[in-house]
């Protein structure tokens, strides 16, 4: 298992409307464990779109996508939700956390809908919590924090399950320069630490510097920018 | 900016909420509007019914007491004409018209004929309207052996000039022919009119009267000649200004009637909570919308005038479509039952609706009010909320605070509530009582927050992610909850407390039959008539009866002890020595026995309460022209009548008066003998099989559990529309927090969360509140049942009942509407997962 792609696109294709042109077609991808990915791209172009493919959200119009071996067509909605429930974390750009848990809870839901009992889901929570940075705040409600710690709150979610698959969509569009910064870098490091692969979905040059290499959606299809440029 | 650049003004900030709302949330607007509508359509038809009727009935005593400043009334057999002789002589009195009234009992049917017998050359001065019909056959009237029907009585019992009709007397019938039918003008209710001493003649009163209509010389002092002639009055008989003769109709059935319109109210107040549970969602759903409009210049006051507009303006559409569906519901009511609305007491002919500008008007007014009212506390928050919390988004309004106060405020009701509900009545009105409900209500749902908080920080996690999100949920949005569950609590309660109250009283009642009918056949004369009775001949063929093992005769009379009160029933009955807890369904009696030469008499609730007589006083009843006392020696439960009875022993009766004729008979039959056949000898004794009532003791209990059952046919027609009104508030709250929580289903789709476990997370949330709201419903309305069987029943009817729980019924109640509210639930749940969950989760972006 551990030689073969986390991810692949194979002949993706996609519109919105029968009578409309393709969103995008002919795209293929493949993301090995431990990869770092980021996608960038303009406006309108499809970023979203291609981020709720790979997570089973949507359905191709030709092509398919193939997650852990498993092609996401061939899988009805309960199973694509439990497929995606063991082996995809979110971050999204809204954070959505849930307000009426605590930090605590809301880092350990993903372990409570795979079944994992209180102390285990406890113990692991907590060590998440540290590993992103707040420890301390474990009790509180997400009111009362700060919109850069809310996003910690998601990146832990994103992750203590150790996903395969770590899908993020502009997780800084809502932050300050600083804590941008801080969140891409712990994001990357979480991502390699738990072992899985992420992919970065954003707008920004600087974030998507942070990946392991840098692709560009655009009319034409997906096209490597190169790294570190 | 200019600071002082113009903000657009409240009208212009009300019709922008409302025109977005009316584009968003259609069905949400129309739903709310038609709540309203139903409130003020069921309290404008019953006061409007109500109004007919009591209108109809006025018109129809002052047509017959006509021009008389005074009316001289007797007891309904009457006393000696001697009186009217003497009133005709007496120099202060310009005009003296006697006149015979009874309820004449009809063959084979149920109602008596009100018959009225005058002298049509004295009453000519005095009721002109009556008589002027006859003018041009006042010789054939005074020939004597007819009478003159109204067109209401024509019509009814389907007779024309020269037909005949069949009247019982005693026990025998006597037919009088129709001379001629009333212009339907001159009186609209059933009516007979005779000349008087065709009248004596015909119903065997010869040398006796009931009434004699006075009419004073101008400028005397009416008051004063009333009360000087009182005191020279025989006992019994009493000098009456008219104004009480046409009141006491009115305050007869005045307690029904209020307790009507309070029932119609229910509906409006749910419609009110209704309105302030929806407008505080909606609020709660467009709070970043209203912290934008504050921060580009709306003011505080702007933004809270618009949004109490928003529900006023829904009230005000409601309030019009409820007064027009008022007057078409009342008009109906007038058409197709005569203005009966259960009790029979209000039953009129051909009422015409009365529906003044003014009092339409007050229904649009109150209807408009009470919505205005249900969004002024959401428009508040709304306007107090600083606007850049709002904007930032995610939280929600601060209820914390508010649960906090309205906590204290919600105490205070309560005690307060508590204690004036041990208030006496008011002019016989439970007011201090329905005032006791109104506060205990509103205590009750001010303290929800607080309780609701309170439960759930005390339930346990079970390891269900769920379950206990679902618990998370509620516990830290308890001012989605509260606002879910108080339009529920509200009607739930008041329905809890109404089933409890009326299955109480049913179960009085079917205890009460038991001990008032113990025989096993019952016979009287026609309900409420003056002319039919059972002569001694008849009692003794009734004793004879081979079937017979023993019978019990009973004369049932109205006698007057208040002129502004409806009459008080005696009942001389044949009493067991020593055994009269037997008979009668007693509840207390005398510490010591009578003293001697004063009779013992057993009085009902009723006349206790409106009398005030207590046990081992002396009560002085107007007998065979004499005072004669008696020693009140018991109180009895009499579920028949709530104007008063008095139970004594015929014996005392027979004694007092030498009348040994009896209306009603209880036969108990020997060992063995077919009641039915039993039925059909007692029929054989009457010279017509149809002149009295006759029945097995089984049919009568089950007749009158109909009538129970018919009478309280409206109280659960209203209470069905309050809990639907209640659930549609479930429904609204259900809908717009799933509507409101997209974004968060969204997330909880992406992170793998099934659409069945988020719909089964709304119905988790649904369910318990519900359970909540259901257990607390259940809890204040039993406490608003003692209010209802311990002081408004007892005040506005004069009798107690025994309080019984149906628990039965309610625990059906209970589930069904835990039912209603997951189903909703998860009708709302499956319309928020249905959305995209994609598009759910982007929509903050």
């Amino acid at each position: 298992m551990a030689d073969l792609p986390v991810l692949r696109l194979e002949r993706l294709a996609k519109r919105y409307r029968p009578d409309r042109p393709a969103i995008f077609e002919g795209l293929d991808l493949s993301l090995n464990p431990g990869e770092y990915l980021a996608i960038m791209g303009e406006s309108g172009v499809g970023k979203s779109t291609l981020l709720n493919l790979l997570a089973g959200l949507d359905r191709p119009d030709s092509g398919s996508v193939v997650l852990e071996g498993q092609d996401l067509s061939a899988l009805d909605d309960d199973a694509t939700t439990l497929l995606r429930r063991r082996s995809i974390g979110f971050v999204f750009q809204a954070f959505h956390v849930l307000p009426y848990l605590t930090v605590e809870q809301n880092v350990g839901l993903p372990l409570e809908l795979l079944g994992v009992g209180e102390t285990e889901r406890r113990r692991r929570a907590m060590e998440m919590l540290a590993a992103v940075g707040i420890g301390a705040l474990a009790t509180r409600l997400p009111r009362e924090l700060s919109g850069g710690e809310v996003q910690r709150i998601a990146i832990g979610r994103a992750l203590i399950h150790r996903p395969r698959l770590v899908l993020a969509d502009e997780p800084t569009g809502n932050l300050d320069p600083h804590s941008a910064a801080q969140t891409l870098a712990l994001l990357r490091d979480q991502v390699k630490a738990n072992a899985g692969a992420g992919i970065l979905i954003t707008h920004s040059r600087a974030a998507a510097e942070t990946a392991d290499r840098i692709l560009v959606l655009d009319g034409r299809g997906l096209t490597a920018l190169g790294p570190r440029q | 900016m200019n600071a002082r650049a113009p903000t657009p003004g409240a009208g212009r900030v009300w019709r922008i909420l409302l025109l977005s709302q009316l584009r968003e949330q259609p069905g949400r607007l129309l739903t709310t509007v038609i709540a309203i509508a139903l409130g003020v359509a069921l309290a404008a038809s019953v006061y409007l019914v109500n109004a007919a009727a009591l209108g109809e009935f006025t018109q129809a005593t002052k047509r017959l007491v006509g021009e008389a400043g005074i009316v001289v009334r007797g007891p309904r057999e009457g006393f000696a004409e001697e009186l009217f002789v003497r009133l005709a002589r007496d120099p202060r009195i310009a005009i003296a018209s006697p006149v015979l009234e009874l309820d004449a009992a009809l063959p084979g049917r149920r109602d008596p004929l009100k018959i009225v017998g005058l002298d049509p050359l004295r009453a000519g001065a005095l009721q002109p309207a009556l008589i002027g019909d006859i003018g041009a056959n006042l010789l054939e009237f005074l020939g004597g052996g007819g009478l003159y029907l109204s067109a209401a009585a024509a019509e009814t019992l389907g007779l024309h000039r020269g037909d005949r009709l069949q009247v019982t007397v005693g026990d025998r019938t006597k037919s009088l022919r129709v001379l001629g039918v009333l212009s339907p003008d001159t009186y609209s209710q059933p009516l007979g009119l005779m000349d008087i001493a065709a009248a004596q003649w015909t119903f065997e009163r010869l040398g006796r009267l009931n009434r004699v209509d006075l009419s004073l010389p101008a400028g005397t002092d009416v008051e004063d000649f009333r009360r000087s002639l009182s005191s020279t009055l025989p006992p019994g008989v009493l000098a009456i200004a008219p104004r009480v003769e046409r009141d006491r109709a009115v305050t007869v059935t005045r307690a029904y009637r209020v307790n009507l319109n309070m029932l119609a109210l229910v509906a409006l107040w749910t419609g009110a909570f209704l309105v302030f549970s929806t407008q505080s969602l909606s609020v709660l759903r467009r709070r970043k919308s209203l912290a934008l409009l504050r921060a580009l210049g709306v003011t505080r006051g702007q933004l809270q005038r618009a949004l109490i507009g928003e529900g006023a303006g829904l009230g005000a559409v409601g309030a019009v479509l409820g007064v027009i569906a008022g007057v078409l519901i009342a008009a109906a009511i007038l058409r197709f039952l005569n203005g009966d609305v259960g009790s029979g007491s209000l039953h009129v002919i051909g009422a015409s609706l009365r529906a003044a500008p003014a009092s339409l008007f007050a229904f649009f007014a109150i209807g408009t009010t009470v919505a205005a009212l249900g969004a002024w506390m959401p428009a508040r928050s709304a306007a107090h909320q600083p606007p850049a919390r709002a904007l930032k988004g995610g939280d929600d309004l601060d209820y914390g605070g508010l649960a906090k106060s309205a906590a204290r405020v919600g105490l205070a009701l309560l005690v307060s509530g508590g204690g004036i509900a041990c208030l006496p009545p008011v002019h016989n009105l439970p007011i201090f009582g329905y005032a006791a409900v109104a506060l205990l209500l509103f205590g009750a749902i001010l303290l929800v927050p607080t309780l609701t908080v309170g439960v759930l920080r005390r339930a346990p996690r079970t390891g269900r992610v769920v379950f206990d999100t679902a618990i998370a949920q509620l516990r830290e949005n308890v001012g989605l909850s509260t606002l879910s569950l108080s339009s529920i609590i509200v009607s739930f309660s008041l329905m809890v407390a109404m089933a409890i109250m009326v299955y109480s009283f049913r179960n009085s009642f079917e205890n009460w039959l038991g001990k008032v009918l113990p025989a096993d056949i019952q016979l009287r004369v026609p309900f409420g008539n003056d002319t039919a009775y059972l002569p001694p001949e008849l009692q003794a063929k009734l004793a004879a009866l081979p079937a017979s093992a023993r019978v019990e005769f009973r004369r049932t009379r109205q006698i007057q002890l208040d002129a502004a009160r409806a009459s008080v029933t005696l009942i001389a009955r044949d009493l067991l020595p020593g055994r009269i807890g037997e008979q009668l369904p007693l509840l207390r009696t005398a510490a010591s026995p009578p003293p001697p030469g004063l009779p013992p008499a057993w009085v009902s609730e009723a006349l206790q309460d409106l009398y005030g007589y207590r046990l081992g006083e002396k009560l002085d009843l107007p007998l065979g022209g004499r005072r004669v006392g008696f020693y009140v020696a018991g109180v009895w439960r009499d579920y028949a009548r709530n104007t008063g009875t008095i139970v004594i022993d015929r014996a005392v009766y027979v004694a007092a008066t030498g009348d040994r004729d009896a209306t009603e008979a209880s036969i108990w039959l020997r060992p063995g003998a077919d009641p039915a056949a039993a039925v059909d000898a007692v029929r054989a004794t009457f010279a017509r099989p149809d002149a009295f009532e006759v029945m097995t003791s089984s049919v009568v209990r089950e007749r009158s559990l109909q009538i129970f059952d018919r009478a309280f046919a409206i109280t659960y027609a209203l209470e069905a529309i309050a809990v639907l009104i209640g659930l549609t508030g479930i429904s609204f709250a259900a809908s717009s927090t799933a509507l409101a929580r997209r974004a968060e289903f969204g997330m909880l789709r992406h992170i793998g969360m099934l659409r069945r476990q988020v719909v089964g997370l709304l119905a988790d949330e649904g369910i318990l509140l519900s359970v909540f709201g259901v257990i607390y419903g259940l809890a204040l309305g039993g406490i608003l049942s003692l209010v209802l069987v311990y002081v408004i029943n007892r005040q506005s009817f004069n009798w107690s009942i025994d309080l019984a729980v149906p628990y039965w019924q309610l625990g059906v109640v209970s589930i069904a509407l835990i039912a209603a509210a997951a189903v909703t639930a998860i009708w709302s749940g499956r319309a928020a997962v249905a959305e995209d969950a994609v598009r759910a989760v982007r929509e903050d972006w």
